[in-house]
């Protein structure tokens, strides 16, 4: 065992305990100060390990201990937040404190306080592994490595990391719960001079994470895109592979599912209306087994299993406590830090398998395109949900059930929620992949084949 | 709190790096958000903490952690080394650092009016009754807020370098969103995301939110029932200075990141389609672009004294006459490069993110038009501002950029209102068609304060001086 191996174990505690009692600890210190306050506390402890790799070697390092308490209190509905990162001690905490309570008691009472969850068990979750919360720098290079070695010569760059985090929430409504988490994630690409390929996999332990089949695929991927042509733009049907599917969820959850978005008639989303294509159910659930993450939010509300869609009928909302009272319905624990803004975001989206391997939904297709990743996706209108974006890391025109050759990037500009629509979906792949875009928005999710995308553009314009 | 950066630089060097480097930092926060007459939020936060940058061989280890003591600044440096070193695994050749002369010194941004001496009684009826307002003319959904950003940095380095900044940054915005049958329509001010410097509250009094609240929200309305954009494969666009500021950003500031150009950013924000051999020699743009990263500027949101490796802020050219002469860059890049000094241009988001290639202030140099002598002179085209949504693929070339509002010119007038304004283009192709640009009196210091880049990501504070400009021959109006 290394020196920083030693360090970033002793630093790891993989017990959630300590951040309970410290969330707890705040609660007193706050109600000390007014005994009258709602006071809510989200402690957030961990590390954070990043590798990160470019043209062909590990250029930047990085790993960080996180100790973040976030504090919320109400003074009959005047109501602020605050949040320390730094030394957790009594009168750093208690000058936080008492600066919150400052900054509440000036402003106007707020109409729509929801209040403080009451006490409720949360799901049973445990998506936690201890040898990736103990896991070295070196352990992280070692796969790093092995991708290089895979690409067998190509340039490569991505990164591979490891995250643990330990939560605890307590409010003075006598909510307590804890909770604990790992991911670990290898994301990069191989290069010709031509093309890039993308391989990647994430997953609840680092041992789980093979270097060398992500760098193979993903030197795989670079060799059969190289030596693109144009394809005229134009309405093609595409296959798109799970990080794809995921970027459609991200816009469909934030500006539809969202409880405020819906509130203030920015959404698309009507629950009891078939807005999809019968093949589609998606489902917000954290206790899944196959994805990440803890079963509460910021406001100490448990994550229940929830459908949004069933059968192509959208069924289901997000709430947040505020969202949920405007509505007249209850949380369904999507609170955010920092979201009020946003509304209802956080969330485990399952996208229900289908029957198919990626190879048969190519074999369905007529003419259309192959696409490997989106990127820099922008919404245009977040009622019709257009959005405009690229294809990137690889993409290839099918015809009559075969890739026959790789293509150019296209832009498109295309309503996600039309491109998944009634009729729109011919195929959902079996296999399904975890995408992690941050520790509140984890995706499972397959490749997909739509009916129709409108590609708007070339590359060159 | 500058022996406490020097204690982690010393135990980084005794634990083997060649070169260290610290940042304590203290950082408080503040953010308000009103909707609808009711203030939704408020936010404060206060972060404290030490990160270390050691380097051995080709690669940074970095470490960072939550406490500003003595103990916990060794153990950041210590462990800052031992990253370093787990990267010797996968090698490449050693990376070197161009020279910059040691340096002491203390940097302080201006500030008029202490954001934090203005009461939150006063803060909050300012967002409360610009929402009113919006709300009284037609807005459906009316949203305000401001942001302060407090920031207190102590840095030391192996080579000598002792420097200590004091930055005082805030803004505010506020949008008014119409909701149609089948569509929304919104208009913000001064722009998507508000308008933030490196100044007090003045800033906030200056933007005069009240004065704009009415125009903005019965714009919101008047587009629901507005013409949509022409499709047109080729016209004449005229840009605000406000989406200036995001054009800039986008296909020059990030196209003109020598990380990017080296590939260090290859699997994520991606490249360029900038080649080094090129520097000094390729056309970017018409003989009008002259485009600088200068973060000495007064009150911008690129500006500061130092940079997060301890050199001192310096104006550098970037485009000079539609030529591409220059780079944003950091020591270890710069030497990679063959560029004789840092621009000067690494920064890191707080204490425990790794200092990287960042923009400053990149912006558009004044020329000696005006938007109405562009409007006047224009026979047929498009006028738009106010960003509202940006694309641009990975290598900083092809981009579709969308607008809240746009105007038909014809015969040099501004005549219908449209809505849905987008264009799109290839970089060099777009500014080589710059025909036109506003002068000095309309030459604004715009602020991006969501500038999102790296991994972990990081987000970066930006200044974009701009001014309005003509474009000839652009394609507009793409629809889904």
């Amino acid at each position: 065992m290394t020196t920083t191996e030693r360090a970033m174990t002793t630093s790891g505690s993989t017990d959630p305990t300590a951040a309970l009692e410290l969330a707890d600890r705040v609660v007193g210190l706050a109600r000390a100060r007014a005994g009258d306050a709602e006071v809510e506390v989200t402690v957030r402890q961990g590390t954070e390990g990043l590798t990160r790799f470019a043209t062909g070697f590990i250029h930047q390092n990085v790993a960080s201990e996180i100790n973040h308490v976030l504090i919320r209190v109400a003074l009959d509905g005047r109501n602020a937040s605050t949040s320390v990162d730094g030394p957790a001690d009594d009168e750093s905490l208690g000058r936080a404190i008492d600066n919150v309570l400052e900054a509440a008691r000036v402003r106007p009472p707020d109409p729509e306080w929801p209040g403080l969850a009451n006490e409720a068990a949360a799901p049973a979750v445990d998506h936690f592994d201890e040898a990736t919360a103990a896991a070295s720098p070196d352990e992280r290079a070692r796969r790093v490595r092995a991708f290089v070695d895979a690409a067998d010569g190509l340039e490569t760059a991505g990164f591979c990391s490891t995250t643990t985090v330990r939560l605890g929430f307590a409010n003075s409504a006598g909510q307590r719960l804890a909770g604990r988490g790992t991911a670990a994630e290898i994301d990069g690409i191989a290069r010709t001079p031509s093309a890039d390929g993308s391989g990647r996999w994430t997953s609840v332990q680092l041992a789980d994470l093979d270097g060398a089949a992500v760098g193979a695929s993903a030197a795989a991927k670079a060799r059969t895109a190289s030596d693109p042509t144009d394809l005229e733009p134009g309405r093609y049907e595409v296959v798109l592979e799970p990080d794809c599917v995921a970027n459609i969820l991200s816009f469909l959850l934030a500006y539809g599912f969202n409880g405020k978005a819906v509130e203030e008639g920015r959404s698309f989303a009507a629950v009891g209306d078939p807005q999809f294509d019968r093949s589609i159910t998606l489902r917000d659930d954290v206790t899944d087994p196959g994805t990440l993450g803890i079963p509460f939010d910021i406001e100490g509300t448990p994550k229940r299993p929830l459908d949004l869609v069933r059968d192509g009928v959208t069924t289901g909302l997000l709430h947040t406590r505020r969202t949920a009272r405007a509505a007249g319905v209850e949380s369904t624990g999507h609170a955010v830090e920092g979201g009020a803004a946003w509304g209802a975001l956080g969330a485990n989206l399952i996208v229900e398998a289908g029957d198919h391997s990626t190879e048969a939904l190519v074999a369905g297709v007529e003419r259309g395109v192959l696409v490997t990743d989106f990127w820099y996706t922008r919404i245009l209108d977040p009622r019709t949900q257009v959005v405009t974006g690229l294809t990137r890391n690889g993409v290839w025109l099918i015809e009559d059930g075969r890739v026959v050759r790789p293509i150019t990037n296209l832009r498109f500009t295309q309503s996600f929620v039309d491109a998944l629509g009634p009729d729109a979906v011919r195929g959902i792949a079996a296999e399904r992949a975890i995408v992690l875009a941050g520790w509140d928005s984890i995706y499972l999710v397959p490749s997909l084949h739509l009916a129709s995308w409108n590609f708007t553009g070339g590359a060159k314009g | 709190m500058d022996d406490i950066a020097k204690q982690a630089v010393e135990a980084a060097l005794a634990a083997g790096a060649t070169y260290a480097d610290a940042r304590v930092m203290e950082i408080r926060t503040e953010s308000m958000d009103a909707r609808n007459g009711v203030i939704e939020a408020l936010d404060r936060e206060e972060r404290a903490g030490v990160g270390v940058r050691a380097l051995i061989g080709s690669s940074w280890g970095f470490f960072a952690i939550p406490d500003i003591g003595s103990k916990a600044a060794r153990r950041a440096g210590e462990q800052a080394a031992a990253v370093a070193r787990a990267s010797t695994l996968v090698a490449g050749k050693d990376l070197g650092l161009v020279p910059e002369t040691p340096t002491t010194g203390h940097w302080a941004s201006e500030c008029l009016e202490d954001p934090w001496s203005v009461s939150l009684a006063e803060k909050g009826d300012l967002l409360e009754s610009v929402t009113r307002t919006m709300q009284e003319h037609g807005a459906d959904l009316a949203e305000a807020g401001h942001r302060i950003w407090d920031t207190r940095k102590w840095f030391a380095s192996s080579e000598g370098t002792v420097v200590d900044q004091h930055i005082v940054e805030c803004g505010a915005a506020m949008s008014a969103t119409a909701v149609g049958e089948t569509e929304t329509q919104r208009r913000s001010y001064p722009g998507i995301r508000g308008q933030y410097g490196t100044r007090g509250w003045e800033l906030v009094r200056e933007l005069d939110l009240p004065g704009n609240a009415a125009r903005i929200a019965e714009e919101a309305r008047a587009l629901l029932t507005a013409d949509v954009c022409p499709s047109l494969d080729a016209t004449d666009l005229i840009l605000g200075s406000e989406q200036m500021a995001l054009q800039i950003h986008e296909s020059v500031g990030h196209a003109t990141e020598l990380d990017r150009i080296l590939g260090w950013e290859a699997a994520f924000a991606g490249t360029s389609w900038l080649e080094l051999p090129k520097l000094g020699s390729l056309r970017f743009g018409s003989e009008l672009m002259n485009i600088t990263a200068d973060a000495t500027l007064k009150g911008s949101l690129g500006s500061f004294g130092y940079d997060d490796e301890g050199t001192p802020a310096h104006p550098v050219d970037i485009v000079k006459n539609g030529v591409w002469v220059g780079a944003l860059s950091g020591r270890d890049s710069a030497a990679l490069a063959g560029i004789a000094r840092s621009g000067g241009a690494v920064r890191a988001d707080g204490f425990d993110r790794i200092p990287m290639v960042r923009m400053t202030n990149v912006g558009l140099l004044p020329g000696t038009d005006s938007l109405e002598s562009m409007i006047a002179a224009t026979d047929e085209g498009i006028y738009m501002d106010t960003n509202r949504s940006w694309s641009i693929d990975d290598k900083r070339l092809n981009f579709q950029f969308g607008c809240e509002i746009g105007w038909e010119i014809k015969g040099g007038k501004r005549t219908r209102m449209l809505k849905n304004p987008t264009y799109t283009a290839i970089s060099p192709r777009f500014w080589g068609a710059l025909d036109m640009l506003g002068g000095p009196e309309e030459w604004t210091f715009w602020g991006t304060p969501n500038c999102g880049k790296g991994q972990p990501m990081q987000i970066g504070h930006t200044g974009h001086p701009a001014v309005p400009a003509r474009f000839r021959g652009i394609r507009v109006g793409v629809r889904g």
